[in-house]
């Protein structure tokens, strides 16, 4: 095991210079000038812009841009923003805690919710409340999430006035009202987003425990006089979590890069709405500090991912 | 593009029901048949692909700019409304129906063709195996929905000006979403080569002096293809949704090509004076991805080797 | 797995580029300011002022701005020697005492020389004093070349900005500038600490931390700066006034769209002040006329949406002669079927259907709009300036353009067909799809472009609106308070070309030596009477020639401001965050 997960971790970095190499050169390759944001302002002399292209180094070629960054990366250098001016790993820090308190509740949430809802299906397949909850399921995930978040804040906030569409990211909790108002602000998103994360894992679920249900060692533990409770629970529901466990852990890195759709409907500054900002203003230094985390991360969980499907079923054998 | 779902259909087989001639699809039209669902979202899928493929033939709405309808809801005029120029909504939706769903079949053309050949040759061939698989995890590693974004973005100018505006980014996002999710067809494709490599048949077919490409196209390639069959049903689904969300992004077609993201885009803004312009596409986006899903569940039940008749 | 993640996690975004905002400027002699009329207030009396941008600030520095955002969100805390009011005219609620004027000899006979006389005692927020060096020290960091400020444009014509004692400061300009307001007035001459910025100057101002909580003399002061999203500030107790500001702190949020600025602001209150709706009128004007919370408050200045006519031959079949200035249209060198396309223009159906007849924006065929003294009555009666289908068709059936039996009017080999470019934006291409409707009417036959505003903005692209390889483009543009330097955009010597790198201002390739004529005398000329009557001469010419089609005078700031914020009142001229010290609830 130690072997393996050596084996893959050196395989690992090879992989993640390639994707880096792939990424730096398809965004210093296009055709798309950082300055374009200037550009967009008819007063900048062209002499300033080319003064400001010299000053962020543009004028060099990019595969020695490519070494330098590389080399920053490697000594947890991410390089400065275009725009702002601030080292990147400030800015991905600062932005963090929102996509966290977003996204990764909502992931949770909708965890939460599929878990009861997936096995009640399974048990009691094609009864009407498996019907009801399938149906709810598929409307899930054939709603655009855009659509989904206007609705709710035509309703919630334009008609009812109940909650704020504006999130607010200097919000400190410290007491019940702050609290108060946090939930407020992200019930939203949350709700936008884990409806959609439970309707995928109600149906993951639903599947495993139905793959499950009908093999022989179900029938013997039937067989064997236990409550039906404990069979579903204790057997069932722990053998169909496995490919489960590692479902979730291949979509965390989604969690950290944020959920785009959501975080600019509801204004809130995640990375995921980073991201998008510096694509379209071409801030190149943001835009590939957040890929290559995405990258490092996406190659941790399909490591971590590996090593629990091994973990929590033993048939399974490195080789 | 695997889908993430799965449904048990609900059949029972009735003994004093008169089965036809068993034969592989036969069998699996079958069971499909027997799928209420599955039918169900056939029926509105083929009715929906109809529509916007004879639509525009028969019926095309008034799409000058008229400002003195501009915003109408439906009436027997205008059965879906006017936007807010005041051409009719029922038009444009036919005819950008038309370019939603082309992007959705050619996007997962080009990935199921390329995760087949890339999964077929890695599954064949022991050789090409590793590397090949190599490259696909790559490819899985890399993050896909902002490198969607980050190549939209930079290329669809180039691509504009080479094709022209509107097949230019037709191209750019159908190859895109096409590029970025042939990876779980290929490890489909390699899975079911390496067992069905193994099997009498294919040892047959070459005792008899059959060459590699035609055991391949022959015998290998037509029995595993169910998975794929159902991957792409799916996959149909997800790109509609990758180009609406793209289009409201602002990222997707211009303005002059009403496809359902776009016009789901441009309506956006007029939510609350004239929700009929925001419903109408985007009940249209919903219905067509629900009735593919339901096609799709129905298509892996009935094709499931393990399934009960 | 992977559509799923697609579809989660998309989203975003951003879109239509706001047109390039104007920014400072400066204008004609005159003396004072208006002061602004408060109410006694306490200072830090007030809670939180909460302002909503739709696009989020990612530095604090107006010299490295790369948007309104970014020179807004820096107001708040550093000041220029003046403002510039609603006449273009300066307002002393900066750091100069008072405004130098030819009257009272601040300025020299020759327009070259400015001598601005600053206020005594002021502090910076961190207590130290401030003193002339700052203003000489700001003019070098913002004048070398290597600092690559954006607010470079303000350096042109300058030769020194001096420091005479510690509150004298000499601004010099080379050559006669009858705006001597250039440098040190508005946004673009926003004061720095030189203790500060003083290792900043140069090539160091890439990396420059200052700008990210730069000490200024401004109302208030920076607390925390998250970049791309929120800035909050608290007031500055070292502010000269000792009863402003009112607001004990400022959230400055960013993010979003036009569109959900103005329901944050009319429908659910969540800020005191909105920047830039600039939404479909359609949307905006019953949100704005039924809202309880808050108001738009709007400024009509010098930005006019334009249809720019090319002179020279854009065909792609000239290769690398294409659009030359030496090459000629092949049939918009016929002024007739220029004035065709002029006839045909409906820009008050423009103006009502998506600017909401004076809601954001009004109809205009005016290209010199403001400041009023210069705003031609004359053009109202131009035929050139009325919609009239007939009149179109009638100048060119006389001019010899038939009428082909696909609609299209053609003289022997050359057909009236027409490309139309501009950048993607829902309201312009709404707009081009009506004047294309339009121009259909009369026979030409209309191919439209839209292009994304980075690129159409973009000096080195072909599709930029520099190169102008399209037949008609529309865009906003806007001048300073004085017009010397806009019309200067159409004389002969700005032409564009591939010689010198389609970096000068006409656009158009027009030349027409009377008109440069006009804007000579305008350049020396000292009387302010004759300088209006020059600047309505200028106009004119440029629409009886229809060189260019103005379409709509859009306001210049479209604010959603709540109803208990007072004080506001924003100036064509200068950043909307001009006079916050003023703002009072």
């Amino acid at each position: 095991m130690g072997r393996y997960i050596a084996r893959r971790l050196l395989i690992a970095v090879p992989t993640l210079l390639a994707i880096s190499f792939v990424m730096y050169a398809i965004l210093a390759l296009a055709p798309i000038d950082p300055l374009s944001q200037f550009g967009a302002d008819p007063r900048i002399p062209p002499e300033a812009r080319d003064q400001i292209r010299h000053a962020l180094g543009l004028d060099q070629p990019w595969p020695i841009r490519y070494l330098k960054w590389i080399q920053g990366m490697a000594t947890g250098n991410f390089g400065y923003s275009f725009m702002s001016h601030s080292p990147v790993i400030e800015l991905l820090l600062q932005r963090l805690p929102n996509t966290l308190a977003v996204v990764g509740v909502a992931y949770i949430v909708g965890f939460l919710i599929a878990l009861p809802i997936g096995v009640f299906s399974a048990v009691r397949r094609n009864s009407i409340a498996d019907h009801v909850f399938s149906t709810f399921a598929y409307f899930g995930f054939s709603v655009p999430t855009f659509f989904t978040g206007l609705v709710l804040i035509i309703i919630f906030s334009v008609k009812l006035h109940w909650l704020p569409f504006v999130y607010d990211s200097n919000l400190k909790i410290n007491d019940f009202g702050s609290l108060v108002a946090q939930l407020r602000q992200s019930i939203m998103p949350i709700a936008v987003l884990g409806f959609f994360e439970a309707a995928v894992l109600t149906r993951y679920i639903r599947a495993e425990m139905l793959e499950h249900l009908p093999l022989d060692y179900v029938r013997t533990a039937r067989a064997k006089g236990l409550l039906e409770r404990f069979v579903v629970i204790r057997h069932v529901l722990r053998n169909s979590l496995i490919p489960v466990v590692t479902i979730i852990a291949l979509g965390v890195p989604a969690i950290f890069g944020g959920a785009i759709v959501t975080e600019q409907v509801f204004h809130v500054p995640g990375i995921g709405e980073l991201l998008v900002r510096s694509i379209f203003q071409g801030d190149t230094p943001v835009v590939t500090a957040v890929l290559m985390i995405f990258a490092v991360l996406v190659v941790a969980f399909n490591l971590l991912a590996d090593v629990l499907y091994a973990a929590l079923d033993p048939r399974i054998r490195y080789s | 593009m695997a889908t993430t779902t799965q449904r048990v259909t609900t059949t029972v087989a009735t003994p004093e029901r008169v089965r036809p001639a068993r034969s592989l699809w036969g069998d699996a039209w079958y069971t499909f048949t027997r799928d209420r669902l599955a039918m169900m979202g056939l029926f509105v899928l083929a009715f929906l692909v109809l529509a916007v493929i004879i639509g525009p033939y028969l019926y095309t709405g008034t799409q000058l700019i008229d400002f003195a309808r501009s915003l109408e809801g439906p009436s027997p005029e205008h059965l879906m409304g006017t936007d807010d120029l005041g051409r009719d909504l029922l038009g444009r939706v036919l005819n950008g129906g038309r370019i939603s769903i082309a992007v959705g079949l050619t996007a997962v053309f080009i990935a199921i063709t390329l995760g087949t050949t890339v999964g077929a040759i890695a599954g064949y061939f022991g050789k090409l195996d590793n590397p090949l698989m190599r490259i696909t995890d790559l490819f899985l590693s890399l993050p896909v929905l902002p490198l969607l974004l980050v190549l939209v973005y930079l290329f669809r100018e180039t691509l504009k000006a080479i094709f022209g505006p509107e097949l230019g980014i037709f191209l750019m996002i159908v190859f895109v979403i096409g590029i970025l999710n042939w990876m779980p067809v290929a490890r489909l494709v390699r899975a079911s080569f390496l067992s069905l490599k193994q099997k009498e048949f294919v040892e047959a077919a070459r005792c008899v002096g059959d060459g590699d490409g035609r055991i391949i196209f022959r015998h290998i390639l037509p029995n595993s293809l169910s998975p794929v069959l159902v991957a792409a049903t799916i996959g149909v689904g997800g790109a509609i949704l990758t180009e609406s969300t793209l289009s409201f992004l602002g990222l997707g077609f211009p303005s002059d090509v009403p496809t359902w993201g776009r016009l789901l885009f441009d309506a956006g803004n007029f939510i609350d004076i004239a929700p009929h312009w925001v419903i109408f596409p985007g009940l249209c986006i919903f219905v067509i991805v629900l009735s593919i899903n339901f096609v799709g569940d129905g298509l892996r039940d009935a094709l499931d080797p393990r399934r009960k008749i | 797995m992977h559509y799923r993640r697609a579809i989660a996690g998309f989203g975003v975004a951003m879109l239509v580029a706001a047109c390039g905002q104007p920014g400072p400027s400066g204008a004609s002699p005159s003396a004072g300011g208006a002061s602004a009329t408060t109410a006694a207030t306490t200072r830090g009396q007030g809670g939180d002022l909460k302002i909503l941008y739709w696009q989020a600030p990612t530095i604090l520095n107006a010299h490295q701005a790369t948007g309104t955002k970014d020179a807004d969100a820096t107001r708040l805390v550093m000041e220029p020697m003046a403002s510039f009011g609603k006449d273009g005219l300066p307002v002393a609620n900066g750091l100069a005492a008072e405004i130098p004027t030819p009257a009272n000899n601040g300025v020299t006979k020759d327009f070259k020389t400015v001598t601005w006389k600053l206020r005594s005692g002021v502090k910076w927020s961190d207590g130290t004093p401030f003193t002339a060096k700052d203003v000489a020290f700001t003019y070098k960091y913002q004048c070398t070349k290597e600092t690559a400020a954006s607010t470079f444009d303000r350096c042109d014509n300058v030769k020194s900005v001096e420091a005479k004692d510690d509150t004298t400061v000499v601004v010099t300009y080379t050559e006669s500038q009858p705006f001597y307001y250039q440098w040190g007035v508005g946004g673009g001459s926003l004061i720095l600490q030189e203790k500060q910025y003083t290792s900043c100057v140069g090539a160091a101002a890439k990396n420059c931390t200052a700008d990210q909580k730069p000490i200024g003399t401004g109302p208030y002061k920076v607390d925390t700066f998250k970049p791309g999203d929120t800035v909050t500030y608290v007031m500055n107790e070292n502010y000269r006034d000792a009863k402003k500001p009112y607001f004990k702190s400022v959230t400055f949020k960013g993010g979003g769209d036009a569109q959900a600025s103005a329901r944050a602001s009319f429908q659910t209150g969540e800020a005191d002040y909105a920047w830039n709706l600039q939404v479909d009128a359609t949307v905006l004007r019953p949100m704005a006329q039924q809202s309880t919370l808050a108001n738009l408050v709007t400024v009509y200045g010098s930005s006019v949406e334009r249809i720019l006519v090319n002179f020279s031959d854009p065909s792609p079949s000239l290769g690398d002669r294409r659009g030359e200035p030496d090459t000629k249209h092949p049939f918009f060198s016929d002024k007739a079927v220029r004035r065709a396309l002029a006839m045909a223009s409906d820009r008050g159906t423009v103006a009502t259907r998506f600017y909401g007849d004076g809601l954001t924006g009004k109809p205009t065929c005016n290209i010199l709009t403001a400041p009023e003294p210069m705003n031609s009555k004359a053009s109202a009666s131009f035929d050139v300036c009325k919609f009239d289908v007939a009149a179109a068709n009638k100048e060119l059936d006389s001019a010899g353009w038939v009428k082909g039996s696909d609609g299209v009017r053609a003289k022997g080999p050359i057909k009236l067909e027409i490309t139309y470019s501009t950048t993607v934006n829902a309201v312009r291409q709404n707009v081009q799809n009506v004047m294309k409707q339009n121009w259909e009417q009369v026979g030409f036959k209309v191919t439209l472009k839209s292009v994304d505003a980075g690129v159409f903005f973009t000096n080195t692209s072909p599709d930029g609106a520099n190169h102008f390889w399209t037949d008609v483009e529309m865009f906003t543009n806007s001048g300073d308070p004085d017009p010397t330097s806009y019309f200067n955009g159409w004389t002969c010597a700005q032409v564009t070309a591939k010689a010198n790198n389609w970096n000068f201002g006409n656009y158009h390739r027009y030349c027409n030596k009377d008109f440069d004529a006009i804007v000579a005398s305008l350049r020396t000329e000292t009387d302010q009477n004759k300088r209006n009557d020059l600047a309505t001469k200028a106009n004119d010419l440029l629409l009886t020639d229809v060189v260019v089609i103005p379409l709509v005078n859009r306001t210049f700031a479209t604010s959603g401001v709540s109803k208990s914020l007072k004080g506001v009142d924003p100036t064509p001229w200068d950043s909307e965050m001009w006079n916050i010290a003023d703002w009072t609830k």
